[in-house]
């Protein structure tokens, strides 16, 4: 591919995986549980926890029910897509080897205005923040850069450095394109081309109608009053070798999570009852992760 | 002499921070200098970016050596002890002196190489700074706002040996990414330092690249015909978030030139930090982006994407602004019950039907129509649950207004729902119009009462709720106004309980004490006026003013002077008993006392004319007048009489005094 022929969507995350595999990532794939951020798959919140090294990068699709607009808002999305990376401990030249993943996604550092923009990261859910900034490319927020500082309500040492690739995002600046529906999502050139519309936009717009008003309220919370009792459950079980059921457990807190976000998105969740619904997950998550940590710590 | 250069290199340093950062620098470097004595003819600091930079010129060699006394075991202790202590004081036995029952050695210290001392200056420095928040990272344990990466520590031209959480000092400093040349550079000197960055792309000084913004933005305006909206909070800001100032001019799409000004100037403040330009006035279709390198497509390409991510965030923007011009702000209001303003204070909804009730109560007080300020009042925070000010929350009010007029709402209401939050700050200016007046003193002083009345006060440097911001605007709103509304009245309006009154007006007291220090005015008048027990603030101002006038001049110091000697007198007789009741008889057996007598006489009667008619500066001439007789008489006429009668009448006569000047204000608190 020649410089002046931008990376399609896909190419784009192609890309990404060659250049992280180099930096000595293990390529982990997408979480098969729903999740509003990719810090949320187990390989990110859950390995930044203990004191073992660990590198890692996949790409996360994230649902975000309330920023749904039936695909037809050009720059939002009820799904989008995040490229992960975690690096612990952080090495000192975590901001250069970020830098030369831009260049190699065909971002010209000396043509292009990058900047590191104080953006302090947290999230309540999971009792988890860090300090870092965001990435701008020209103005455009591409990157989440972030120091773990607390993961579950604890201190994390060593500290893990977190990327955070916006990949549509990326792609709208790199493709030059307005509308992410426009994007190209394999080569322009390719046999049977597909643009990101071609393959979500369907997918928006019945998910927007769902998300916003079809999905059945008591259903969810049915399936959240659930998920929060097997959580607890299984947290109190035990594996063959002794060990908490952190990970599945852990797969419920995800799944509470996203059906409070689903009866958010319904507008089902009144003011007063907001802070009792993320203080129940937060408490779940800070559960699951002291068990990890005692036994990651353990050995 | 010898300089010290000290470059603390770290990843990106939030711009919020960097002036606060080069102020502890200093002030953490020169506690450092001064404790050992070592002396210097200048200092310097800077912040950047990615830098902290100090530098200190005429340093000597050596520390300076001095004494120290050192307290040993007492009298009579063990010689195991003694000789312990001179072993580890390294002075013989004749160096000892016995005083206050233990031996004493005075030893000198100091004297080490001045390049030891910075060593140690630097790794306490960085150990123990201030930053408002710091991190660690990797395996270490070292805090800093953001991962330290390099430490230029230069002493005399060499560089001095320090290692602070794994980061080694050395003569080395790091420039601009992204120039295609190695960054890093080695520097002996401030001077060889400075060069090196500028070669290196980065501008050390805030001021110089701050300067170099102003005049880059103003350039591309004036090739435009623009002007650039100055903004020094954004300057500050963006020379904090770049280490080369290079300004662009961007397009705003012309498709959002329909939105409000404020809305397209705060999306681009606030997202993008973005200048806006004017032409005659009214804003312009063009922005000035800082770029922190000049490209060399003349920047070209960031231009161009800056001008797309501002037309997706206008975008958003206008999607905020269609959806909320579907929904009335009356009917909003019910949403506000569903967002809690304090768990003690209700919802959104109640503080909406109190600020109806408390705008329509205070109208008459500030020529204001009633109904039209109940309805402000209302409707004053239903813009807080549109979307747009859920985005951009320093929009709130004025979007109210915006959504008012589109609904016909008439003007005065709609601009009173706009300004209601006004003044916002020391330079935002108070709201006139009639009917923003009342809202405006409704909202603050709603939320003064009722933060008191649940105990929530501001302490120290507390005041989470902002409350001596709410009292301030209320008084500069008043006073610019020239308001004639009693504070009591207004609280009473706003519910303040009987017993939190007291506490208010103290508050109340407080503030307009600091606003009239800001000013450069004599705020220790203020209790002296207070005292009286006035509430109306135009009126206690202009007594203040009118008092400061008067001891400004010799006659006024010399008056207050008089006054306190006929106060310390009359005290020390009101120990001794009830003063005499009544007029001074006269006429007196001396000219002074007649002179004072008659002055008096015709000053009580003029000062209760003026003061009623608020001529304050008349008031305060005439007591100025009095300022000679009472001079003579405490100069020829002995107060103590002999004769009773010619006592008592004398202390009349100086109640008189008393009584006719605390007309004005009670002297008696008057400090200096």
């Amino acid at each position: 591919m020649t410089a002046t022929t931008p990376l399609s969507f896909q190419d784009l995350i192609l890309r990404l995986h060659e250049y992280w595999r180099e930096q000595g990532c293990v390529i982990v794939q997408p979480y098969d549980v729903e999740v509003g951020a990719g810090t949320l798959h187990p390989a990110t919140v859950l390995r930044a926890l203990g004191p073992k090294p660990w590198r890692v990068a996949y790409v996360q699709p994230c649902r975000r029910p309330s920023d749904g607009r039936f695909g037809e808002n050009p720059n939002r999305l009820r799904q989008f897509h995040q490229y992960q990376v975690l690096l612990k401990p952080d090495p000192p030249d975590m901001q250069d080897l970020y830098l030369a993943s831009l260049e190699a996604v065909g971002i010209d550092l000396r043509l292009h205005d990058i900047r590191f923009v104080e953006d302090d990261w947290e999230n309540p859910t999971v009792g988890a923040s860090g300090l870092g900034w965001e990435v701008w490319c020209d103005g455009m927020e591409i990157t989440q850069y972030t120091y773990f500082q607390q993961v579950g309500g604890l201190a994390v040492s060593p500290v893990s450095g977190e990327l955070t690739y916006g990949l549509e995002r990326v792609a709208l600046y790199v493709q030059g394109v307005d509308n992410v529906f426009d994007l190209a999502f394999n080569a322009p050139q390719s046999p049977d081309f597909k643009t990101y519309g071609d393959v979500f936009l369907e997918s928006e717009r019945q998910f927007s109608a769902f998300e916003q008003g079809v999905a059945d309220v008591a259903i969810l919370k049915r399936h959240f009053d659930d998920a929060e009792i097997e959580a607890r459950r299984l947290l109190a079980a035990r594996g063959r070798q002794g060990q908490a059921l952190v990970l599945p457990a852990y797969d419920h807190v995800l799944k509470a999570s996203h059906l409070f976000n689903l009866m958010d998105a319904r507008g089902a969740i009144a003011v007063a009852e907001r802070q009792s619904y993320i203080g129940r997950v937060r408490e779940l998550c800070k559960a699951c992760a002291l068990a990890w940590s005692a036994a990651e710590a353990a050995g | 002499m010898p300089q010290f250069l000290l470059e603390l290199f770290s990843e990106e340093i939030p711009a919020r921070m960097q002036a606060a950062a080069t102020r502890d620098l200093e002030r953490l470097a020169g506690a450092g200098l001064s404790e050992v004595g070592l002396a210097f003819d200048r200092m310097a600091a800077f912040a950047g970016p990615r830098r902290l930079t100090l530098v200190v010129d005429g340093l000597p060699l050596l520390e300076p050596k001095r004494k120290v006394e050192r307290k040993g075991p007492r009298l009579g202790a063990p010689a195991a002890a003694i000789e312990g202590f001179l072993r580890s004081a390294g002075v013989g036995a004749e160096s000892m002196v016995e005083r206050d029952g233990a031996y004493f050695v005075l030893s000198e210290t100091g004297g080490r190489p001045t390049e030891e001392v910075l060593a140690s200056i630097t790794s306490s420095l960085v150990g123990s700074f201030p930053w408002p928040k710091s991190m660690t990272w990797a395996d270490g344990d070292l805090r800093w706002v953001r991962p330290l990466r390099r430490i230029l520590c230069v002493f005399d031209r060499k560089a001095v040996p320090v290692a602070i959480g794994g980061v080694v000092g050395a003569d080395l400093s790091e420039g601009r990414r992204f120039t295609g040349q190695t960054p890093i550079f080695r520097a002996r000197d401030f001077d060889e330092y400075r060069e090196a960055l500028a070669g290196h792309f980065v501008v050390l000084s805030a001021e110089e690249r701050k300067q170099r913004i102003l005049d880059g933005a103003r350039a591309l305006c004036a090739g435009r015909g623009l002007e650039l909206v100055e903004d020094p909070g954004l300057l500050e800001e963006v020379a904090g978030m770049v280490e080369w100032p290079a300004p662009l001019l961007g397009d705003i799409d012309d498709r959002f030139l329909d939105l409000p000004p404020e809305v397209i100037r705060t999306t681009m403040r606030v997202h993008q930090r973005y200048f806006a330009t004017s032409r005659a006035g009214e804003l312009a279709p063009y922005f000035i982006a800082v770029a922190n390198i000049e490209a060399a497509d003349g920047g070209a390409l960031i231009a161009a994407g800056n001008a797309r991510v501002l037309a997706a965030r206008l975008g958003d923007a206008r999607f905020f602004w269609d959806e909320d011009l579907k929904v009335s702000l009356e009917s909003r209001l019910r949403r506000l019950e569903g967002v809690v303003f304090h768990d003690k204070l209700g919802t959104l909804f109640d503080r909406a039907l109190r600020l109806e009730s408390a705008a329509k109560a205070i109208a008459p007080l500030v020529g204001a129509d009633p109904a039209a300020a109940a309805l402000a009042g209302r409707l004053a925070k239903a813009d807080l649950v549109s979307a747009m000010v859920g985005e951009l929350p320093e929009l709130q009010g004025v979007m109210g207004s915006y959504y008012a007029r589109a609904e016909g709402i008439p003007e005065d209401v709609a601009l009173a729902i706009g300004e209601h939050y006004r003044p916002r700050g020391p330079t935002d200016r108070a709201p006139t119009a009639p009917v923003s007046v009342a809202v405006a003193l409704a909202d603050k002083i709603d939320t003064i009462v009722g933060f008191f009345s649940i105990g929530e006060r501001p302490t120290g440097s507390k005041d989470p709720f902002a409350l001596r911001r709410a009292a301030l605007g209320v008084i500069r709103i008043l006073l610019e106004g020239r308001i004639r509304a009693p504070l009591k009245d207004l609280a009473a309006i706003c519910g303040a309980a009987g017993a939190d009154r007291g506490a208010l007006l103290a508050f109340f007291v407080d503030r307009l004490k600091v606003l009239l220090r800001e000013g450069g005015r004599r705020h220790d008048l203020v209790d002296a006026v207070f005292a009286l027990g006035d509430d109306d603030i135009v009126r206690v101002v202009d007594r203040i003013g009118a008092l400061s006038d008067l001891l400004d001049t010799d006659e006024g110091a010399n008056l207050l002077a008089g006054y306190r000697r006929a106060g310390n007198i009359l005290d020390a007789e009101t120990k001794k008993g009830p003063l005499p009741k009544g007029e001074p008889r006269g006429p007196s057996g001396s000219p002074q006392e007649e002179g004072l007598r008659l002055a008096i006489a015709t000053a009580q009667a003029n000062v209760g004319v003026m003061t009623a008619n608020e001529d304050f500066a008349g008031a305060v001439r005439e007591l100025a007048g009095l300022r000679e007789p009472v001079d003579a008489f405490f100069d020829k006429v002995l107060v103590n009489s002999e004769d009773p009668a010619e006592r008592d009448d004398r202390l009349r006569l100086l109640a008189q005094v008393r009584e006719t000047m605390g007309r004005v204000a009670d002297f008696s608190r008057i400090s200096g």
